[in-house]
This record gives structure tokens, C-alpha cells and sequence, in this order.
């Protein structure tokens, strides 16, 4: 309970993690554009970081192109054609479906196909292997209550 | 027969465990590998009333290499620019990426100068339209001025000498 307590207090007293520096926007709709972006494109220093979260000098100058772009009111889409053009897909969380991309996509159906599969097979052999040991039980009963028969004679 | 597939599937793992601990999760391909090298119009760090563009190097195989001052693992590769630029094999151009003037030029007297020219990137839009994210790196530029290589981290001898300098040898082949 006193650890359940600490949790509570420790995930409620954190800031919200933002790196970012704050913008000033016209148009809120602009506003949510910006947010939404930086927080889906990833920091190439800090690669387990977006955008957004990244302190590093890098994702501060990105965070400015993106802020220009989006002020300067071009959409979205611009503003990820301009970071794929010069920095590839790499950039995106979500990479596109793409040649490139058919096995990350399809590898995990890949292989729920391949594990229902397997798993099909295994449960087929199961059931023939239950069935062979209940016949080979029955047949040892059998046998008993045979002998028993014959001593009782 | 039974341990088959387990050990099938153990043995993929393996394979693909593998592959993934002998990338190097710092290299990721440039998308600007065969296009134009981005226009840019920079004032040369030894002489700020100089230009250095794409322009001024066209018709050659050139090096472009982005450095800077603040950069610990430049100071790593610069004895193999500077044997590089003894053997005069390749011109070696600099791109002084998000430093100071005085910093990158002093720099160049204390340590040495390699380059042809440097252009100063003093608030790195250019080394951002080249998609640099980690200075050093090193770019190979074709007679016709499209980019054909990056090496991203400092230029090693083995990387020169695999690599690098092979490539150079090839498009200066190239009309």
C-alpha cells in the first residue's frame, strides 16, 4: 500500500516533460498543427525522443522550421516533406507503407500467420496423443477385468 | 523432431539479433544520396568576403566535409583530412556548421587547414538542408555535382581507403 502511495505521489508530482520554447501562434488551429507534429517526429540526436521531447540543439532548429512552416501556412504534409526530403523517413514514428516498408508492416501478421500455424499443428497432435492414451488405459482395464473374470472361473 | 521448431525459431532470433547489434543505429541513409547537392551561397571562413556555392566546385569530384570547433570527435578525424589533403587525391571542402567565426579559424591555424575552403554555417540552415544531425560528416560530390555517398561519424583510414577514396577513383572516371 505505502508503495502504491509513493507511485501516486511520484507519477502526479512530475511536469509534463516538454523541452520545447514557448510559441506564439495567430491562429490556435496552427497551434494544435505545430503540437501535433513536433510530437510525432522523432529527434535524429535522441532517437527515442520526438521532436518535442528533445533538448538537443538539433530539435530546436527542426522545431523552428516546423514553427515557420506551419506559420507561414502550409500544411502538414509540407512540413513532412520538408524533414523526409532531407532526412528520410527515418523521421517519421509512423513510416509510410512503402516497398521498402512491406516487412515491417506485414512482419507481425507474418508471424501470427506462421504461430497459427504451428499452433494448429500441435493442438491437432495433442488431441490424437489424448486419444491414444485414454484407448491404451481402457485397454489395461480391459485387461484386469479380464484376468479378474478368468479367476473368478 | 519435437525440438525442431523451437530451435528453429531460436536460431532466426539469433540471426536477427544478430543483424540488429552490428547495425549501427547511427547510421541512417540519406534520402539525398543521388540528387543535387542543395544550393547554398556561404561566406568562406579564412575570408568572409568570399562566396563558397556549389557553383565552385562543379566539374570536380569533391569531399564536402561538415565540421566545427565545438566538435570533439572532428578533432578525432582531422590528422586523416589532413594526410587526405597532403596526397591531393580529392579537394576537401568544409562546412563550418553552427560555430563561431573566430573559433573555426583559429581552429584552422592551431590544428591545421585541410580544406580548399570552408563555408560558414553559422546558424545551420545549410547543414540542415544536407540533413546533418551529427557533425562529423562527410559527403562525396560527383562532376555533376549530385551527391553519391555520406559517411556519417568521423572518416576513418579504413572508410577512406574502403570506401571513400574507391568511389573517388570511380567518378573521376565518369564524364
Amino acid at each position: 500500500m505505502k508503495i502504491l502511495i509513493l507511485l501516486v505521489l511520484t507519477l502526479a508530482g512530475s511536469p509534463p516533460l516538454f523541452a520545447t520554447e514557448i510559441r506564439e501562434f495567430a491562429d490556435p488551429e496552427k497551434a494544435e498543427r505545430y503540437d501535433r507534429l513536433i510530437g510525432e517526429l522523432r529527434c535524429l540526436v535522441c532517437q527515442n525522443q520526438s521532436l518535442a521531447d528533445s533538448d538537443a540543439d538539433l530539435a530546436r532548429d527542426l522545431r523552428n522550421e516546423v514553427y515557420e512552416i506551419i506559420e507561414a501556412g502550409q500544411s502538414e504534409e509540407e512540413a513532412i516533406r520538408f524533414l523526409t526530403d532531407r532526412y528520410g523517413d527515418f523521421v517519421l514514428y509512423r513510416p509510410p507503407v512503402k516497398p521498402m516498408t512491406f516487412l515491417l508492416w506485414g512482419g507481425p501478421l507474418l508471424i501470427l500467420l506462421f504461430a497459427g500455424v504451428i499452433g494448429w499443428r500441435y493442438a491437432g497432435q495433442r488431441k490424437i496423443q489424448t486419444i491414444r492414451a485414454i484407448s491404451e488405459a481402457d485397454r489395461d482395464k480391459l485387461e484386469r477385468l479380464k484376468k479378474q473374470l478368468d479367476d473368478g472361473h | 523432431m519435437r525440438f525442431l521448431i523451437p530451435l528453429g525459431v531460436f536460431l532466426v532470433m539469433v540471426i536477427f539479433l544478430a543483424i540488429g547489434l552490428s547495425l549501427d543505429p547511427r547510421n541512417i541513409p540519406s534520402p539525398l544520396i543521388g540528387k543535387p547537392t542543395p544550393t547554398f551561397h556561404l561566406p568562406e571562413v579564412s575570408d568572409p568576403s568570399k562566396t563558397l556555392t556549389p557553383e565552385s566546385f562543379r566539374g570536380r569530384v569533391v569531399l564536402l566535409n561538415v565540421w566545427a570547433s565545438w566538435c570533439v570527435s572532428c578533432r578525432q578525424e582531422h590528422p586523416v583530412l589532413l594526410d587526405l589533403a597532403k596526397r591531393r587525391e580529392v579537394p576537401i571542402l568544409g562546412l563550418n556548421y553552427k560555430d563561431q567565426l573566430a573559433a573555426g579559424r583559429d581552429w584552422l591555424s592551431t590544428f591545421g587547414n585541410p580544406y580548399e575552403a570552408s563555408g560558414f554555417d553559422q546558424d545551420g540552415r545549410v547543414g540542415i538542408d544536407l540533413g546533418v544531425y551529427g557533425v562529423p560528416e562527410t559527403f562525396v560530390i560527383d562532376k555533376k555535382g549530385l551527391i553519391r555517398m555520406k559517411h556519417t561519424g568521423p572518416v576513418t583510414p579504413q572508410a577512406l581507403e574502403k570506401e571513400i577514396l574507391p568511389l573517388v577513383l570511380r567518378l573521376n572516371q565518369e564524364p
